[in-house]
């Protein structure tokens, strides 16, 4: 596995965490979709706001999102929603 | 003599109460300004996020949004002017309100007609004293703008922007506000809101190394259209944020510079009524010492 995802969740009035995970999972419109390093090139749209991040330690935190999208690019992901928090 | 004196005093006192006043609101807003500033800055991550999607979406597909495509004839444009719901403020306001009648003029003068949308209470002063009609006004919320607001002003604007003509439709939407370039400069500026222009324009940091400087094919989920659906509504919520916010530290800024020049004055009346009352004390004395002097040389005699 080449390096570590970095992620971000934005919200519309903060930034609401950022840091490194292993992989990256969350609902899209289309279905459940699953993000590790070296992921082509994306840009979603979320159904149900839940995303789940596994960190490099294993342990996992959930955001939610709803409403927002999330874009990968280069190893980067961005999970943007007008309003974000970790639950 | 003895009663210009107390007239004296009395301004001494009503310019150190005023100063007092002065003094508080300077210091309210100096702190106001920071937490302002700052909300500026925590929007910013969202706001570069999505003007990069958008700009991703729009360079890598040919699709046609209604909120981007220029219409063919423009009759009626909207404007949206944000003030403060608070005065005190110096030149604050009217400045803002200044630059929008000046806008007004100029579309009128293409041939549009112009409906305004106003935020902050000032504003909807100015337009309710002069019997002038608004379309819509968002009064009580502009010290310190919470995002639902903005969500709120855009979902109105996108409304009336994409309904037909003939049901009270426009054309075009600009935005007047104030921008907080420093603590001592806030200049009205006029952003066009609708329609949107699309840059393409990608800075080279932006593109990831060793692909040959290309930028990289997206996949979009659903598809692109349906995702700039949802993005250009977002991207405009955050645009009209962004001037909200912008509007509220420039508001703290103006309001601090106004009640600093209010304080600095009223030193200055202080000082001034200071030495009048002296000059009021001492003509008091010397006119009775002759007076008592007059007396007994009249008595000696």
């Amino acid at each position: 596995m080449a390096g570590l995802l970095k992620v971000s969740v934005v919200a519309a009035d903060h930034k609401v965490w950022s840091g490194e995970a292993a992989m990256v999972v969350a609902k899209t419109t289309d279905g459940e979709i699953g993000v590790l390093p070296g992921h082509e090139p994306l840009l979603a749209l979320l159904a149900h706001g839940q995303v789940r991040l596994t960190l490099p330690g294993g342990e996992r935190i959930t955001a939610n999102a709803e409403g927002g999208y999330f874009s990968v690019s280069a190893d980067i992901v961005t999970i943007v929603a007008s309003e974000a928090e970790l639950v | 003599m003895a009663a210009q004196l107390r007239a004296y005093r009395a301004r001494i006192r009503s310019a150190q109460t005023t100063k007092k006043i002065t003094r508080a609101m300077e210091l309210i807003s100096a702190s106001r300004i920071m937490k302002a500033q700052a909300r500026v800055n925590e929007a910013g991550p969202y706001t570069t996020e999505l003007s990069r999607a958008v700009g991703l979406v729009a360079a890598r597909s040919n699709v046609q949004h209604i909120l981007t495509t220029e219409p063919a004839s423009i009759t009626r444009a909207a404007v949206v002017l944000m003030t403060s719901d608070r005065g005190l403020a110096g030149a604050f306001n009217s400045q803002v309100i200044r630059q929008a009648l000046e806008l007004e003029q100029l579309l009128k003068s293409q041939g549009k007609e112009v409906v305004f949308y106003l935020v902050g209470r000032k504003s909807v002063g100015y337009f309710a004293f002069r019997r002038r009609e608004y379309a819509k006004s968002w009064v009580g919320a502009t010290d310190q703008p919470e995002f639902e607001l903005a969500k709120e002003i855009s979902d109105e604007l996108i409304d009336v922007f994409t309904r037909e003509e003939a049901d009270g439709g426009v054309n075009e939407i600009h935005l007047v506000f104030n921008r907080f370039v420093s603590m001592m400069t806030q200049t009205p500026v006029v952003r066009r809101l609708l329609p949107l222009e699309l840059t393409e324009d990608f800075s080279a940091d932006e593109l990831p190394e060793g692909d040959g400087g290309v930028l990289p094919l997206y996949e979009f989920e659903p598809d692109a259209a349906t995702v700039l659906d949802r993005l250009l509504p977002a991207y405009i919520e955050s645009r009209v944020f962004y001037a909200l916010l912008q509007s509220a530290a420039a508001k703290h800024a103006a309001t601090q510079k106004a009640m600093k020049s209010a304080s600095d004055n009223a030193d200055k009346l202080i000082t001034n009524y200071t030495r009048l009352a002296n000059n009021a004390r001492q003509a008091e004395i010397t006119q009775q010492i002759s007076e008592i002097v007059g007396g007994a040389d009249a008595l000696a005699s």
